[in-house]
């Protein structure tokens, strides 16, 4: 636990010294999703209709963005031999890390969801919803992600790489992360809410308890081949 | 476990495989012969389908393969990592190719069978969907398996990739179950016995039987390959080594 905390404060305190890296991310999903407007023109009742799917797919798309550079420092300087020689299990190695992550980069996401769902016209019972399902979803990106992010280390063009490792494996958190607020926004009565949006959580829930358990697996099978 | 560790010497795994490939290629001739004449003659046009149906023989073993070369590359990659058989790499690097054929024909199939039935070249439906993520795991999987400078590393990265990849199989078998969607429900594997009609099913069985020996026919001759390729690597750098 100590050493799960120890990396945690590592890796955050890196992230608020290049604050660059910290901003890029919430940055690039604001931005994005600002363009759909002019894309798409400003009739209020479709931008609330499409609202859940490009705050989704520009979340992703920002999660994706930000994987390259998860574990790419650490395996290029040489601390992540360091971490695979210290007395720490690996997998809660991984662990600390994408921990770190979320909180540098899936926490920022959801601080800004509630703005573009405002700008985008959702009303207030789908944007509960929203932040829920992102809560629930944004971690399992950071774990899926770190999969791909410990696989491509080393590789000749590994951040292009990334993407189509990962983005297969986002289709699921996409679908039911769109379709929890989806069906919020399709309930006629107000209590029906939550009870509409509840098989869609549940399953974001099991997506991120599944990566919970694999990530840790795979992340550190990957890192151990990566220095071989 | 003996036989396991038996053909991990690749000169008694060539010897074997010698042996086998003519026998295995004539039924695969013979095989694919039979159910093309069946399922281009013998069968029935469908009630509601007409001729159509016949894409049917290809569409559906094509399916059949893509999951289960994709499963065969999961058990390879289980292999690879926990025993270190020097085969299992060359057979998951040696099916991923042909998986990755067998899944976009499934999918062109499909989409030439559902322009005349459902009116539309593709839809968003579950289970098509899921067959899409089936070819974009193999192509990153093959993407990622020459992503190395060392072989050996690809090999690894791939298969612990494959493992992963592999909570798809069971998603893209049942989303016609779990989801009410536009492509029917099982209706060949289903625990109370299969629903079509046995003039359609027996060309539908011959032709699976047919693409599955097609591929083993396929993936021996490429671990073949690639076992040659090693050895004439190696023979080249025995003559490099000798003349410096």
């Amino acid at each position: 636990m100590k050493a799960f905390l120890n990396i945690v404060s590592r890796d955050l305190h890196l992230a608020f010294r290049q604050k660059s890296d910290l901003t890029m991310a919430v940055l690039f999903f604001i931005l994005t999703a600002m363009l759909f407007p002019f894309g798409l023109g400003p009739e209020p009742n479709l931008l609330a209709r499409i609202a859940p799917g490009i705050i989704w797919v520009t979340a992703l798309l920002a999660v994706l963005l930000s994987l390259e550079r998860l574990f790419l420092a650490d395996y290029e300087d040489g601390s992540l031999e360091q971490l695979i020689l210290s007395s720490t299990s690996l997998e809660v190695a991984v662990l600390a890390k994408v921990f770190a992550h979320w909180l540098t980069t899936g926490l920022p996401l959801i601080l800004a969801a509630p703005l573009i769902a405002l700008l985008f016209n959702m009303d207030s019972d789908a944007m509960t919803i929203l932040l829920i399902a992102m809560i629930l979803g944004t971690p399992s990106l950071s774990l899926i992600g770190a999969i791909a992010a410990t696989l491509t280390l080393g590789a000749r063009r590994g951040g292009v790489l990334i993407p189509l490792l990962v983005l297969p494996l986002y289709i699921p958190t996409l679908i039911f992360g769109v379709g929890a607020i989806d069906a919020a926004m399709n309930s006629l009565e107000a209590g029906a809410v939550i009870a509409n949006a509840r098989p869609h959580l549940l399953l974001l829930g099991a997506i991120l308890l599944v990566s919970l358990l694999i990530t840790p697996l795979a992340g550190a099978a990957a890192l151990r081949q990566s220095v071989e | 476990m003996s036989v396991f560790h038996r053909f991990a010497n690749p000169n008694r795994f060539l010897k074997l495989t010698n042996q086998v490939l003519p026998w295995v290629s004539g039924l695969t001739v013979l095989s694919l012969a039979a159910g093309l004449y069946m399922s281009f003659f013998t069968s029935p046009p469908d009630y509601q389908q007409g001729e159509s149906v016949r894409i049917m023989y290809i569409h559906v073993p094509s399916a059949w393969m893509a999951m289960f070369v994709y499963t065969s590359i999961a058990i390879a990659s289980v292999c690879s990592l926990i025993w270190r058989h020097p085969l299992a790499d060359l057979a998951a690097k040696a099916s991923a190719p042909i998986g990755a054929g067998f899944t976009f024909l499934a999918l062109a199939t499909g989409s030439l069978w559902g322009k005349p039935m459902w009116g539309a070249w593709w839809v968003w439906d579950a289970r098509l969907t899921s067959v899409l993520i089936l070819f974009f795991l193999y192509l990153g999987h093959m993407a990622l398996m020459h992503a190395f400078e060392e072989q050996e590393r690809g090999n690894k990265a791939a298969a612990v990739l494959a493992i992963v990849g592999f909570v798809n199989i069971p998603i893209i078998k049942f989303s016609v179950d779990w989801w009410n969607t536009l492509h029917q429900p099982a209706s060949v594997m289903r625990a109370d016995g299969p629903s079509i009609d046995p003039s359609m099913l027996w060309p539908l069985l011959i032709m699976g039987v047919a693409f599955k020996l097609f591929y083993i026919v396929v993936l021996l001759i490429r671990i073949k390959s690639e076992l040659i390729e090693a050895k004439l690597r190696k023979y080249r750098r025995a003559v490099v080594d000798k003349a410096h």
